[in-house]
C-alpha cells in the first residue's frame, strides 16, 4: 500500500527544474491583455470626480472600466455582497480597486493605473479598535456571546483572579506567488478562467454573476498555487471577475497579476486581536471560571469575517476543561483592508488568548507552567484502540430559497439561514466544551509525557533559570504549549466532497477531486489513496487540474479539510469502479467477488491473477463502466452556532511544542534556539508532507508573533507593504535545533486511513516560542510583562521594562 | 543598447534593447523562460535567482533588479538550465527532491539557484548562502538538509560556465573610469547604475524612466582593492561580498554587520560605492566608515578630491556631489581593532537598519583617548554622535563614565518614528549599544547570535 509511505511531493521534480507552471507561467495566446487597478489613496470618502483621461490615453491602453462599466453584478464578496469589485460613489480603504486597466502589457497596465486623478470629500475612517467601539461599527448587530456554567460567579468566588489584556497583529499571507488569474473567452459567451485559488467553485460562481452567465457557462481551473494559507479563499475573485469582464468586452484573453506591493495594499490578512481576559484560579492551579472579550478588526466589508470570529471563540478553551466560561466576540467593522482567512481561520487568535491566562496565571501563583496546564487538561480518550464505525447523525435540515439566486452557498462567509439543527445533549457526566461539545479524543496528556522527556524539558528549565542567574545582558526562556484543534468547516453543509475517477484500459488511472493543491501534498495523499484501494503503484495514477466541469459544487481547500474530504470521495469513487471489476471479474471464474484482491500491481481472483491492465482491459471488453464519480460528507456533525451549542467538529487534532529562546535585554533581539515538536497526525497518510506541513506551520506561527509587524499608519495606509518592510521568518530564523515527531496515533473517529488533518494545527506550536520569549522577560523583573504580539524586538524591549517596573 | 551574453550556454545577441529592461521580465516575457519567478520585484525573495559568471567567478544575483545591459559580456544559467541535456537532475535538485524541500514550488528555483551556485563555489554556510531566499511553506529546514546533503557531490560540468568573449561595449557601458569621467562629463544628468539594487526599485517600483542611463559594471578598474600597511582602499565598484571577504580578518566586526547587510544576492550585486553615493540614511557602510575615519574619493573629469567621508553627507538626499562627478573610491585606515558594528532590524538576515551604530573608542591606560561613534536610522544622514564621543573623550573607560555619557544620546540624535521602530526606542537602543560596546569589550556575552540551547 502506498499511503503511510513518505514519499517525495508529487510535482517536486516540476519544482526544482521550473518546470512547474503557475498561472503567471501558462502560454497565453499572442494577443492577451492584462490589467491593473486604480487604487483609493484614502481610507475613506466620497468620490467626488474620477478623471481618467490620462489613462485611457497612456501607451498601450486598450480600455479602463469603472463601476459604471460593469455589465452584470458589481460585487465580489464570498458572503455579504458588500464588496463591489470596483468602488462606487465611496471608498472605504487605502488600495481600494476604484478602476481598472486593461492594457497591452502587464507593465502598461501598471503605469497607466498610476495615471488616474481620483477627488474625494475625504470622510471620517474607522482605524481603531477603539474608533470602531465608539461608533459601534460592527458586523452582526452585537457581539455573539458562547458561554457554559456561570463564569462571573466562578471566578468572584475564586482566591486567585488574573487580568490583563492581550494584543495581537494581524498577518500577510506573503504567499511566493501573488494573486493571479486568465480569462479565455470561448464561443458563445462562454469563459474559461484559470485562477490562483484555493475555490474554484467560488470563482465560477462569482464569475458567472460578473459576467451574466450561469455557472455552467463558466468552468475553473486550478493546477497549483504557489501558496495560499486561506489567502486564496476569497480575495482572487477580484482578478478573475475583472479579467473575465475584461475578456467579455474585448473578446481577448485577458490577465491579471497583483505585484507584490499592491498584493499587500489590496487583499486582507489574519485578522488581529485584542482580548480582554479575567479567569479565576484556585491555589493548585485549577481553572474556576475564565471571561474572554475577544475584538477583531474585520475591515471594511464582511468577507469571511463571521466563521473566523466564530473559530476564535471555539478556540478559546484549547486543551483546557473549563468549569465555566463566557466568550464573548465583537466583530469590528473598519476602514482597513478586509481580514480574511488565514491557516487556522480564528482558531490561534482564540487559542492564544487561553494560553496568555494560562502563562499569567502560573507567573502569579509560582507553579510550573507545563504542570499548570496539566492540571487542567481535559482526559485523555480511554481509548486508544480503533472505535466502531458510528452511524451518522441525520443531515440537518436546510432552508435553502429559490429566490435567493446570489446566496453564497459553497463559501464559509454565507449567511447560514438554515434552521438550527436539534443539537443532542451530551451524556451526563461527558467533558465538554464551552460550547457544549464532548471531548472524546483527547491526546494531550500522554503527549505531553512524551515530549518533556524527550525534549528534557525539565533539566532544560534549570539551565535556563541557572543561565539567568548568571547573565544580566542575554537571557533565556523556555516555555511549553499545546494544541487541540477542532477538524471540519464550522458551517455543516461545506462538509461534502466529489470526485472523478477513470480507469482507462491501459490500467492508468486519472482523476480529479474538489481540492486544489498549493504545495501542502494533497495531490500525492490522493493519489497515495487511490493507488491503495486499486493496490498499484504511484505511477499509474494521475491527478491533473482542479476543475469544475470535472467535480462541481466544491467546498474550499480549508479549514484543514483537504485530504479527509477529498480522500474520502475518491476512495468511494476507486471502490465503486473496483467492486465492478471484482463482480465482472467473479463472475467470469465463477468466484466470489467479495474475494477478488487488488495488489501488488494485479488482480488477484479465483486462484488466478492478472495485471491491473489486464483486468481493465477484460472489464472494458465486458462492457462494464472504469469511470465513476465519487462522494463524501463528514459524519456526526450538528452545530447551531447562534446558540453556541453543538458539535461543530468531527474530531480534534494535536499537537504539543516545547521553545527555547534567548533574548538581548538591551535591544530586545530574540532568537529561538530551540524546539521539540510532538504532534498528532492521526495514522499518518503520508509521514514526509506531514512532518513538512508541521515545520513549515511552526516557523510560520513563530513569525505571526514575532516579526510579522503589519504597521498602519495615522491615516489607514499599510507602511509595510513589501518583504523589505514586512519580515517573514528567513532561514536562519529557524530554531537552530528542530526536533519534530509524529505521535504514534490512529484517529478515533473513522476518516481516511484514520489519518487527521495537518495543515493548520501545527501554525499553532508557535505559540510555544511566544511563551518562551515572555518567560525570558519575565526573568528580568517581579513583575508579568504582558507580552503583546508581534514580540518585534521594539516589544520586547517595552516589556522588560514592564517586568522590571510594572505597568 | 546591443549587448552580448551567454544564456544556458548559448549564445545570445540583443540589439536596440531599453536599457532598463529587467533581465526577469525578459526572461519571463520575452524569453518563454518562466521558470525564474517574480515574487517581490524588489530583490527581497529570491524566487528570480540567476547564476551569473564572470572573469570573477560565479554569483547569484537577483533577476528582477538586473538590467540587461549589466549581463553584457557574462555567463548567465537559468533554472532551466541546471539539469543536465539528458535531464539528470542537479545533485542540489536531486536532494532538494529527496529531502522533501519544496512544497508550493514557487520559491524552489531560486533555491535551485542559490543552492547551485554555493555549491559551486564551495560555500558551506547554507544559512548565509540563503539568507535572501524566502520560504513561505517548509520552515527552511528540509532545504538545509538537501543543502548539506548534496555538499558533497562533485560539481557537473554543465554548470561551469566561461565568462564568453566581449566584443565591443555600447558607449554607455564604459570600460574603464576614465571612459566613465568622459561620459559623465558630457551627461551629467545620466543616472549612474552600479550594481541596481537601489535603482532597480526606482523602475520596478516607482515605474520611473531613467534616460540616459550609464552603467558602471563595465569598469573594472573600480573593482580592484588596494590593502596596505596603512589603509585598504576600494574601488567603489567592489560588491560588498568582496568587501566583507577583505575585511573579514581587520575588522571582524564589520564583516559580520556586511554579511547581514543583505542577502548573497544582494551583496553580490551591491557595491560600496552605490551604498556610499545614494546618500541614504539607512545605508549600513557609512557608519561603520565613519567610525573608521574613512576618506571618500570623488572624480570629474580629471580633477579628483577626497574628504572625510561623514562631510558627504549634507542633508537628508543632498550629499556634496556636483554634477558629474562620481565616487571612485574609498580608503579607510587599518588599525587597532576595537570596531563594532551593531545592527537593530527586526529580522536578523536580509533587513534594512532601524539602529545601526558603529563604535570604535580608543584607550590608553584605561583613559579614552579618542573616540569615533556613528549611527544610521537616527537622523536624516548617517552622522557622528558627537556629544557622546565628546562626554567620553578624557574619561576612564569604565561603566560610571559610560553612564554618565548616555544623556548626551538625546542631545546628538531626534530619531523618528516609522515602520521600523519608534523614535524612543531608536534613542534607547542606541545608548544601550553604548553599553554592550563596553560589556563586549569586557568579553561578557552580548549576542543572542551567540548563545544556543
Amino acid at each position: 500500500m502506498t499511503v503511510a509511505k513518505p514519499l517525495p511531493h508529487d510535482a517536486a521534480p516540476l519544482h526544482v527544474t521550473g518546470a512547474a507552471r503557475y498561472i503567471d507561467d501558462i502560454p497565453t495566446p499572442r494577443d492577451c491583455l492584462h490589467l491593473a487597478f486604480g487604487q483609493s489613496s484614502i481610507a475613506h470618502g466620497r468620490i467626488t470626480a474620477l478623471d481618467l483621461a490620462a489613462v485611457r490615453a497612456a501607451p498601450g491602453v486598450v480600455a479602463v472600466l469603472t463601476a459604471a462599466d460593469l455589465p452584470f453584478e458589481n460585487d465580489v464578496s464570498p458572503s455579504n455582497h458588500d464588496e463591489p469589485l470596483l468602488a462606487v460613489d465611496t471608498v472605504f480603504y487605502v488600495g481600494q480597486p476604484i478602476f481598472a486597466v486593461v492594457a497591452e502589457s502587464h507593465l502598461a497596465a501598471r503605469k497607466a493605473a498610476r495615471l488616474g486623478r481620483v477627488e474625494y470629500d475625504e470622510l471620517p475612517a474607522l482605524l481603531t479598535y477603539d474608533d470602531a467601539l465608539a461608533a459601534d461599527s460592527r458586523f452582526e448587530d452585537g457581539p455573539r456571546i458562547y458561554a457554559k456554567g456561570d463564569a462571573a460567579a466562578a471566578i468572584a468566588k475564586a482566591p486567585h483572579v488574573i487580568e490583563g489584556r492581550l494584543e495581537m497583529g494581524g498577518q500577510e499571507h506573503f504567499y511566493l506567488e501573488g494573486q493571479a488569474a486568465l480569462a479565455l473567452p470561448q464561443e458563445g459567451g462562454d469563459m474559461i478562467v484559470c485562477s490562483s485559488t484555493q475555490h474554484p467553485t467560488e470563482i465560477q460562481h462569482k464569475v458567472a454573476e460578473a459576467i451574466g452567465v450561469p455557472m455552467h457557462a463558466v468552468r475553473v481551473e486550478t493546477r497549483r498555487m504557489g501558496g495560499g494559507f486561506g489567502g486564496k479563499e476569497s480575495q482572487g475573485n477580484h482578478l478573475a471577475c475583472a479579467c473575465a469582464v475584461a475578456a467579455r468586452l474585448t473578446g481577448r484573453p485577458c490577465k491579471m497579476r497583483y505585484d507584490r506591493d499592491d498584493d499587500m495594499v489590496i487583499t486582507g490578512k489574519r485578522h488581529d486581536f485584542r482580548i480582554d481576559y479575567r479567569a479565576g484560579f484556585d491555589a493548585e492551579g485549577h481553572i474556576l471560571g475564565v471571561e474572554f472579550r475577544q475584538y477583531t478588526r474585520c475591515g471594511w466589508s464582511m468577507d469571511l469575517s463571521l466563521p473566523v470570529a466564530d473559530r476564535a471563540m471555539l478556540h478559546a478553551d484549547n486543551a483546557y476543561l473549563l468549569p465555566a466560561a463566557r466568550i464573548e466576540s465583537h466583530r469590528l467593522k473598519t476602514h482597513m483592508q478586509s481580514a480574511t482567512a488565514y491557516r487556522g481561520f480564528g482558531g490561534p487568535q482564540g487559542m492564544f488568548g487561553i494560553e496568555r491566562v494560562m502563562d499569567h496565571a502560573a507567573h502569579v501563583l509560582g507553579l510550573d507552567p507545563v504542570e499548570l496546564r496539566r492540571r487542567n487538561y481535559y482526559a485523555d480518550r480511554t481509548d486508544r484502540g480503533v472505535s466502531a464505525p458510528a452511524a451518522a447523525a441525520a443531515p440537518a435540515p436546510e432552508r435553502i430559497s429559490d429566490e435567493k439566486k446570489h446566496v453564497d452557498l459553497t463559501s464559509r462567509g454565507s449567511a447560514d439561514d438554515s434552521i438550527p439543527p436539534a443539537v443532542p445533549r451530551p451524556h451526563s457526566g461527558a467533558q465538554t466544551t464551552p460550547y457544549g461539545m464532548e471531548v472524546e479524543d483527547f491526546e494531550l496528556g500522554a503527549m505531553t509525557r512524551q515530549l518533556l522527556e524527550s525534549s528534557d524539558y525539565t533539566a532544560r528549565r534549570r539551565a535556563v533559570q541557572d543561565w539567568n542567574a548568571t547573565h544580566q545582558i542575554v537571557k533565556k526562556g523556555i516555555a511549553f504549549s499545546p494544541v487541540k484543534f477542532g477538524i471540519s468547516f464550522t458551517l455543516t453543509h461545506l462538509n461534502q466532497a466529489g470526485a472523478l475517477v477513470h480507469v482507462y484500459q491501459d490500467g492508468s488511472v486519472h482523476l480529479n477531486h474538489g481540492g486544489t493543491e498549493m504545495g501542502q501534498g494533497l495531490f500525492q495523499k490522493v493519489a497515495q489513496v487511490a493507488a491503495s484501494r486499486f493496490g498499484i503503484g504511484l505511477d499509474q495514477v494521475k491527478i491533473t487540474a482542479t476543475d469544475t466541469a470535472k467535480v462541481p459544487n466544491t467546498s474550499a481547500t480549508a479549514a484543514s479539510s483537504g485530504s479527509d474530504l477529498n480522500g474520502m470521495a475518491v476512495k468511494d469513487a476507486c471502490d465503486t469502479i473496483s467492486d465492478r471489476m471484482a463482480a465482472f471479474l467473479a463472475e467470469q471464474h465463477q468466484s466470489e467477488a467479495a474475494a477478488v484482491r487488488f495488489r501488488d500491481g494485479r488482480v488477484y481472483v479465483g486462484g488466478e491473477s492478472y495485471s491491473f491492465a489486464e483486468a481493465a482491459q477484460r472489464v472494458y471488453m465486458g462492457r462494464v463502466s472504469l469511470s465513476a464519480t465519487g462522494f463524501y460528507k463528514t459524519p456526526k456533525l450538528a452545530w447551531d452556532r447562534i446558540r453556541g451549542q453543538g458539535r461543530p467538529f468531527f474530531y480534534f487534532a494535536h499537537g504539543a511544542a516545547v521553545t527555547e529562546v534567548a533574548v538581548d535585554t538591551l535591544t530586545g533581539e530574540n532568537r529561538i534556539l530551540r524546539a521539540d515538536i510532538l504532534h498528532d497526525a492521526g495514522a499518518s497518510l503520508n509521514p514526509a508532507l506531514d512532518i513538512g506541513q508541521i515545520e513549515g506551520g511552526y516557523v510560520q506561527g513563530a513569525g505571526w508573533l514575532t516579526t510579522e509587524e503589519l504597521v498602519w499608519d495615522g491615516k489607514g495606509r499599510l507602511t509595510t507593504h513589501a518583504p523589505s518592510t514586512y519580515k517573514i521568518p528567513a532561514c536562519s530564523d529557524r530554531p537552530e535545533i528542530f526536533n519534530v515527531a509524529l505521535w504514534d496515533g490512529s484517529n478515533r473517529e473513522e476518516t481516511i486511513y484514520r489519518s487527521k488533518a495537518v495543515g493548520e494545527p501545527p501554525f499553532m506550536l508557535g505559540i510555544s516560542a511566544f511563551l518562551a520569549l515572555s518567560d525570558a522577560v519575565a526573568s528580568c523583573g517581579p513583575h508579568y510583562p504582558y507580552l503583546n504580539a508581534p514580540a518585534t524586538a521594539e516589544e520586547i524591549w517595552r516589556a522588560i521594562g514592564r517586568a522590571r517596573h510594572g505597568v | 543598447m546591443d549587448i552580448t551574453f551567454l544564456l544556458n550556454g548559448e549564445t545570445v545577441e540583443l540589439t536596440g534593447i531599453a536599457p532598463t529592461t529587467t533581465l526577469l521580465d525578459w526572461l519571463r516575457d520575452t524569453r518563454g523562460l518562466t521558470g525564474t519567478k517574480e515574487g517581490c520585484n524588489e530583490g527581497d525573495c529570491g524566487a528570480c535567482t540567476v547564476m551569473v559568471t564572470d572573469a570573477s567567478g560565479a554569483k547569484a544575483l537577483n533577476a528582477c533588479i538586473l538590467f540587461l545591459p549589466q549581463l553584457h559580456g557574462k555567463a548567465l544559467r537559468t533554472v532551466e538550465g541546471i539539469a543536465a541535456a539528458d535531464g539528470t537532475l542537479h545533485p542540489v535538485q536531486r536532494a532538494m527532491v529527496d529531502h522533501h524541500g519544496s512544497q508550493c514550488g514557487f520559491c524552489t528555483p531560486g533555491f535551485i539557484m542559490s543552492m547551485a551556485t554555493a555549491h559551486r563555489n564551495g560555500a558551506r554556510d547554507h544559512d548565509d548562502q540563503l539568507a535572501g531566499n524566502l520560504c513561505r511553506c517548509t520552515g527552511y529546514a528540509p532545504i538545509i538538509r538537501a543543502a548539506e546533503a548534496a555538499a558533497a557531490e562533485p560539481v557537473p560540468d554543465w554548470v561551469q560556465d566561461s565568462a564568453p568573449a566581449r566584443g565591443a561595449a555600447p558607449v554607455f557601458l564604459p570600460g574603464s573610469a576614465d571612459q566613465l569621467a568622459t561620459l559623465y562629463t558630457a551627461h551629467p544628468d545620466a543616472t549612474l547604475v552600479a550594481g541596481a539594487t537601489d535603482v532597480g526599485l526606482w523602475v520596478t517600483k516607482a515605474l520611473r524612466v531613467l534616460d540616459p542611463v550609464i552603467f558602471l559594471a563595465g569598469c573594472e578598474d573600480l573593482k580592484t582593492v588596494e590593502t596596505g600597511d596603512e589603509s585598504i582602499r576600494f574601488g567603489a565598484m567592489v560588491d560588498m561580498n568582496r568587501v566583507r571577504d577583505t575585511l573579514a580578518p581587520i575588522y571582524p566586526s564589520y564583516a559580520e554587520l556586511i554579511r547581514r547587510y543583505g542577502s548573497v544576492q544582494v551583496r553580490n550585486a551591491a557595491t560600496i560605492g552605490g551604498n556610499i553615493a545614494n546618500g541614504s540614511p539607512i545605508g549600513d557602510n557609512p557608519p561603520a566608515l565613519i567610525a573608521l575615519g574613512a576618506t571618500l574619493h570623488l572624480r570629474k573629469g580629471e580633477t579628483r578630491r577626497s574628504l572625510p567621508i561623514e562631510e558627504f553627507f549634507i542633508d537628508y538626499g543632498k550629499q556634496a556631489r556636483d554634477p558629474g562627478e562620481f565616487v571612485e573610491a574609498v580608503s579607510l585606515p587599518r588599525g587597532a581593532d576595537s570596531l563594532r558594528c551593531y545592527k537593530l532590524s527586526k529580522r536578523f538576515d536580509q533587513d534594512i537598519s532601524a539602529v545601526c551604530g558603529c563604535f570604535n573608542v580608543t584607550v590608553a591606560n584605561g583613559v579614552v583617548t579618542g573616540a569615533r561613534i556613528a549611527f544610521g536610522g537616527m537622523a536624516g544622514i548617517p552622522k557622528r554622535a558627537a556629544h557622546v564621543e565628546a562626554a567620553l573623550i578624557g574619561k576612564p573607560w569604565d561603566k560610571d563614565s559610560v553612564a554618565a555619557a548616555l544623556p548626551a544620546f538625546a542631545k546628538d540624535f531626534d530619531p523618528l518614528s516609522d515602520m521600523r521602530a519608534s523614535a524612543d526606542y531608536r534613542l534607547a537602543s542606541a545608548g544601550n549599544m553604548l553599553l554592550r560596546y563596553f560589556a563586549e569589550l569586557s568579553g561578557e556575552p552580548v549576542s543572542v547570535l551567540e548563545v544556543s540551547a
